[in-house]
């Protein structure tokens, strides 16, 4: 299988949710991944390993997922575009390293395809339950951008995205698939080179000497310098200054911590990403993400057949979460039902940005299928009784 | 929205993924479809018993997973005895003659389409093109995705240098299955009740 000259294959094509994440991430530039191969992640770097050496890539199965994690920073300073990529039981072993990567802004994709868990639970059946883990996995305060794909199509086009955004706002994102995503076989159009828009890297244009690796202009992310070209820096997991050194005291902290969130915090509107559909006269609002959104698409079919007024609100992007824009829509309608492959994660924020002014019904699962749309459809109506 | 869901079951290792994959492609990239596959992923995709599922629409499709299979094709005894209960009443059921038995008082209005694809897979000198003869026979009693979409289907999803084969023996079940429309087979059983 030959792509252009950038190993992008333009086209239609059939493939499952983990080869077009393997192939959007080529798409995006990606040109190193180290990872340890996990159901069912595995297809992700088997392609890879197939592709990399057509795309001057490099993959590097590595002895376990701590080292990938810390391999793909490394690949990124030295001016690659890395991810690793896994699932729960090998994300849970990077999370350390996550936390790095928010500290010291590594540009970089984690992928995680969600399996049951907690362990090593159902490998090869679906979860959406490292939700929260996505988020809070790592000590310490931070924030990162979660991106949720519901088809192979998505996977193409989001972990380009996710890529994108990682450049832009210097944090690891996280690319959170689940199983059946993964192994779902659809259509994936891949378009022309010319019309992937991929975000570069915030290279310094000041000359060495000049430049301070974590001084940030007014969007709180500073530019980025690679190693070896002649710039100093100074790299550590320790509280940093705007040189990179360590400065352990409560002021250092407090300027860099805040500014790693508030970089997130304050652009939660350009960062969130979501589907509305049917909103205007909505009186429930059914919010999804994953897979769990194309099950509601079928539930709510059903439930306007009824006539019932509901709508559906698919996140693209989880976190950071568009509290403001929940809490508007909280006081137009009557509930949020909320469905989720996991005991009840994600509507702890619906439920907190919705504080009361409306019911949040939790549709819990606790993995290894995908709801029966049967239930979501039962929730709506009873929603709305 | 004109939607046909389509289960292929049978062992693992005759090739019932790949079947699914020649199907959906041949919709969704070969004719003007939506196709979503879904497979069973595990132990059981490795040996036993093992399925594919197909949703194909004119629409997008939502649902990824059969329900009710419009239509069933299948390799095995335990694939039949397992899926037909599944299915429409109203379905198409395209099974291996020489390998599955109907299981009794199936409803009448249950469509039945049998190839010895076995046998026709040992005429072309290779068994494991079985399933490739089978989706030949599936593109002439089905009318769900048009059989020259199949055809590139197959061409483009069977290994590198096996394609002509695959394409003989493509042709040899749509052949056996344009027979038996015209009802000029004596192993086909086309219920017309």
């Amino acid at each position: 299988m030959l792509g252009d000259n950038d190993g992008i294959l333009s086209g239609a094509h059939f493939l499952d949710g983990d080869h077009a994440c393997a192939e959007g991430a080529i798409a995006a530039g990606c040109n190193f991944v180290a990872g340890y191969p996990i159901t069912p992640s595995t297809e992700v770097v088997e392609r890879l390993a197939w592709r990399f050496p057509g795309t001057g890539g490099t993959f590097i199965q590595m002895e376990d997922e701590i080292a990938s994690s810390i391999a793909i920073q490394g690949a990124v300073w030295a001016g690659a575009k890395a991810m690793t990529v896994s699932s729960g039981p090998g994300i849970s072993l990077m999370l350390e390293h996550i936390g790095l990567a928010a500290m010291t802004e590594v540009p970089c994709v984690f992928v995680n395809v969600q399996r049951g868990g907690p362990s090593t639970g159902l490998p090869t059946l679906p979860a959406q339950a490292d939700m929260m883990q996505a988020r809070w996995g790592s000590h310490g305060d931070y924030e990162v951008i979660a991106l949720v794909p519901n088809s192979p199509q998505e996977c193409f086009d989001l972990i380009i995205h996710a890529f994108n955004l990682s450049e832009q706002y210097r944090v690891p994102v996280l690319f959170m698939m689940d199983e059946v995503i993964g192994h779902m076989t659809e259509k994936v159009v891949v378009p022309p080179r010319d019309q992937i828009k991929i975000t570069p890297r915030r290279y310094t244009k000041l000359p060495p000497g000049e430049y301070e690796p974590y001084r940030a202009g007014d969007d709180l992310v500073p530019d980025f310098a690679k190693a070896g070209d002649g710039h100093r820096f100074h790299i550590t997991g320790l509280t940093h200054n705007e040189k990179g050194y360590p400065v352990m005291n409560a002021e250092c902290q407090e300027q860099l911590v805040c500014r790693l969130v508030d970089k997130i915090r304050t652009n939660v509107e350009q960062i969130s990403f979501f589907h509305e559909d049917g909103l205007e006269d909505a009186d429930v609002v059914v919010i999804t993400y994953g897979i769990s959104s194309r099950v509601t698409m079928r539930a709510i079919r059903e439930a306007r057949k009824k006539g019932v007024k509901v709508g559906h609100l698919r996140l693209v992007v989880v976190w950071p979460f568009p509290e403001e824009y929940i809490r508007r829509l909280a006081k137009q309608i009557e509930a949020f039902v909320v469905p989720e492959i996991n005991l009840g994660q994600v509507v702890l924020e619906v439920e907190r940005c919705a504080a009361g002014t409306c019911d949040v019904i939790s549709i819990q699962h606790a993995g290894g299928a995908v709801h029966k749309p049967r239930t979501i459809y039962d929730a709506i109506v009873e929603a709305v009784r | 929205m004109n939607t046909t869901e389509i289960k292929i079951g049978g062992l693992g290792g005759q090739g019932v993924i790949l079947s699914g994959m020649i199907i959906g492609r041949g919709a969704c990239i070969f004719d003007d479809k939506y196709a979503t596959l879904t497979q069973a992923f595990g132990p059981e995709a490795r040996g036993s018993a093992c399925s594919a599922q197909v949703v194909i629409s004119d629409e997008l499709i939502e649902y990824p997973y059969v329900e009710q299979p419009d239509i069933l094709m299948v390799l095995s005894q335990e694939a039949c005895t397992r899926f037909v209960p599944e299915m429409s009443p109203t379905g198409t059921l395209i099974y291996e003659g020489q390998l599955v038995k109907l299981p009794p008082s199936l409803p009448e209005t249950l469509k039945r389409f049998a190839i010895p694809a076995t046998r026709i897979a040992e005429e072309l000198r290779r068994r494991m093109v079985v399933n490739i003869v089978m989706v030949g026979f599936f593109a002439a009693v089905t009318e769900v995705v048009d059989a020259a979409a199949l055809r590139k289907s197959v061409e483009a999803s069977v290994p590198p240098g096996t394609e002509e084969l695959n394409l003989i023996a493509f042709e040899r079940g749509l052949a056996y299955g344009q027979e038996a429309l015209a009802g000029k087979t004596s192993e086909s059983v086309v219920s017309r009740k």
